[in-house]
């Protein structure tokens, strides 16, 4: 079933060659490593701003993995949907979303995307098809479904992107969705983020796995592949070919990208670091499998990028986070009259439904 | 007026929105090819085909959830549940997705879906079967529910409930499946939030919803029958929204209340009724509120006994005797 190319570490120069990425311009190379520079320098803000308690609730990062959500995302044509879990930063990003309204959003801010209503977990953008940022484990996966669905009915020529995590494979929804997908030819494409820990939990403690957990589309007829997502182009070349069976065969696909966060499951999750994995461990990914390092180190081979073009680069990153968070500090906290807007459409806008009946049961 | 079939009224509803608005699009086990499992969906595949009809294989929490996606980009799906009782398995769906997501994106999303089924007791099949979950999703802000206790309601209200652009859960009875009301030739829509009054009267309001509220119309023919005792019958139709005026103005003329209700009587519907109505009416009333629900215990198969724990004719009666 495996049609897609070996992602042996041996064939990886084939990826940059992949007819999707042979397309990029080095420009087009440079904005990827850029996006990435930004998310990267997105979080650590954020992150440093929890810690100093401009923010609260969860915090669940994405540093170590953002070429899986910039690869992927930046094969997105018009009517292509991106839609995933609660560590949606990068995804956010990755589509267009700006820091402004995402660093406002972490600060509960009035100025946030979610009005200060969803917080980390929640960050959605339809209108740049991104439709969240889901916090319960899985939960996204049958509105995944759904989003293809909505395409195929619409007789459109488009993708459902749905990412999930190496746990959410274990939700029962999901195989559910893998089931209806294949049924109905739904051009859904699920992504599985193999961080290898599920919270404290190791891939080997949760799962059964007998080669990896993409292969678990086998047996629903599903094409699938497995790839290193630590590597930006081979994250586009194996997408690409998933998208085009979505677009070309209504089809759907489960990929899945080795990959791996540098910090914990949430900003909550103390014992990470010599708990429940090795600090070693988390050495040795930041050295030898940072996808922003990789992907430096290969544009620079390439000669399409100097040491000082990505300082400055770098530099612009942290200087546009700290910028979005002088904006969210600046920014208005929500009315306490908001707290009764965003729960029903008819209300909202007055129609002759929303003033009829009460919807509202507090006095 | 035709008379028909509460089943054909849904039917009918579903037929005319369909042809109406390209987006409508019913999806459910056993809707397409089956004809329904109650065969309220019946003929409807044959007329429209695959694509505005749909079968799923039995997976709640798949088909509702995809149904929830299909929406966000502005379908308006009607998923059918062949029984409310199996929400259950697609409850993170319907709360978290269903209910949260425009509240949750700022007001960016929204959820023009139904959801339908029945949703009673009284069949003989047992606890799993039998549930009235209005009580526990009008308990979530973001979702609308509906009851209708007559054909003619059941179709206005279906047809509102599609064009709303709210997630609405639309609860029937397989009991009333069967019944037959009349039923304009015409089109017609009624609101949701809007009560109806099915009976006037001056001396005891009943107050409820669904099926129960039917047992309340029986009980207020005998009470004027046999005590000389004219009890007004407020159907609420519609949970949430609510038509509190309806409500409050019945208990003002009246002065004295029994509330009916299929739910368990913790927190069920007449539970949040009672509050309202001591609350904003406590010196327009005579006697205290009184509630008839079922009896607080899980249905029962026996068909013999489960009969005994629905808010039956003879109980309501004896309520508003106790406070006349």
């Amino acid at each position: 079933m495996n049609s897609l190319p070996d992602p042996s570490p041996v064939a990886k120069p084939e990826y940059s060659q992949a007819e999707i990425n042979r397309k990029l311009t080095t420009s087009d190379r440079v904005e990827l490593l850029r996006k990435m520079l930004q998310i990267r320098r997105f979080e650590q803000v954020g992150l440093s701003k929890y810690q100093g308690g401009k923010m609260s609730g969860f915090i669940h990062l994405y540093i170590g993995q953002e070429s899986v959500a910039v690869g992927a995302c930046s094969l997105m044509g018009e009517h292509d949907h991106v839609i995933t879990a609660y560590r949606c930063h990068g995804h956010a990003l990755a589509v267009g979303m700006s820091m402004n309204e995402c660093m406002a959003e972490l600060y509960g801010k009035a100025t946030g995307c979610s009005k200060g209503k969803g917080g980390s977990m929640h960050f959605f953008a339809p209108d740049k098809n991104y439709w969240g940022g889901h916090g319960i484990v899985g939960g996204q996966t049958p509105l995944g479904m759904g989003l293809a669905y909505g395409i195929k009915y619409k007789g459109l020529k488009g993708a459902a992107l749905c990412f999930l995590g190496d746990g959410a494979v274990n939700q029962g929804a999901f195989y559910e969705c893998l089931n209806m997908a294949s049924l109905m030819d739904l051009p859904v494409i699920y992504v599985i983020e193999n961080n290898r820990y599920s919270m404290g939990t190791s891939l080997e403690r949760s799962s059964v796995i007998k080669n990896c957990l993409a292969e678990r589309g086998e047996v629903f007829g599903i094409e699938w592949a497995q790839a290193k997502g630590e590597d930006v182009d081979e994250v586009r070349a194996v997408t690409q070919i998933a998208i085009e069976r979505a677009h070309n065969e209504s089809r759907p696909t489960v990929l899945e990208f080795d990959t791996y966060r540098h910090y914990g499951h949430s900003v909550a999750d103390a014992k990470h670091k010599g708990g429940y994995r090795a600090a070693e461990e988390i050495e040795k990914y930041k050295k030898d499998h940072d996808p922003i390092q990789l992907y430096k180190r290969q544009l620079i081979g390439e000669g399409i990028l100097s040491e000082e073009q990505f300082t400055e680069m770098s530099d612009a990153a942290k200087a546009e986070a700290d910028a979005s968070a002088q904006f969210a500090e600046e920014s208005p906290l929500p009315e306490a009259g908001s707290i009764f807007e965003d729960v029903y459409y008819e209300v909202d806008r007055g129609t002759e439904a929303g003033r009829t009946g009460k919807h509202f049961f507090n006095d | 007026m035709a008379l028909i079939e509460y089943r054909d009224a849904l039917n009918q509803a579903f037929s005319e929105e369909i042809e109406r608005d390209p987006n409508v699009v019913l999806i459910g086990e056993e809707v397409a090819q089956y004809d329904g499992a109650y065969k309220v969906t019946r003929g409807l595949w044959k007329k429209y085909g695959d694509k505005r009809v749909v079968d799923t294989p039995i997976s709640e929490a798949g088909f509702i959830g995809m149904g929830i996606g299909a929406s966000m980009l502005g379908l308006r799906p009607v998923m059918e549940l062949m029984f409310w009782s199996f929400a259950t398995v697609a409850y993170d769906q319907i709360i978290n997705n269903a209910a949260q997501i425009r509240y949750m994106s700022g007001g960016l999303i929204n959820c023009p879906i139904v959801i339908r089924g029945p949703a009673n007791g009284g069949t003989s099949v047992g606890a799993t079967h039998s549930h009235t979950p209005e009580s526990w999703l009008a308990n979530i802000p973001g979702l609308k529910v509906v009851c209708a206790a007559t054909a003619y309601d059941a179709k206005g209200l279906m047809k509102t409930a599609i064009r709303d652009n709210d997630p609405v859960m639309f609860m029937e009875s397989t009991l009333l499946y069967g019944e037959k009301g009349e039923v304009p030739e015409e089109e017609y829509l009624i609101p949701l939030g809007k009560a109806d009054i099915k009976r006037e009267g001056k001396h005891v309001s009943i107050i409820g919803h669904g099926r129960a509220i039917l047992m309340g119309l029986k009980a207020a023919e005998l009470l004027e029958a046999e005590h000389d005792i004219s009890c007004e019958v407020i159907d609420l139709r519609s949970i949430r929204p609510l038509d509190e005026e309806a409500i409050l103005a019945s208990v003002r003329k009246t002065h004295r209340v029994v509330l009916v209700d299929e739910n368990k009587p913790f927190c069920g519907v007449s539970a949040q009724i009672a509050s309202m109505i001591q609350e904003k009416c406590f010196d327009d009333l005579d006697a205290p509120v009184q509630r008839v629900t079922s009896l607080d215990a899980p249905a029962f198969y026996s068909p013999q006994v489960e009969k005994l724990q629905f808010p039956e004719v003879h109980r309501i009666i004896a309520k508003v005797l106790a406070i006349s």
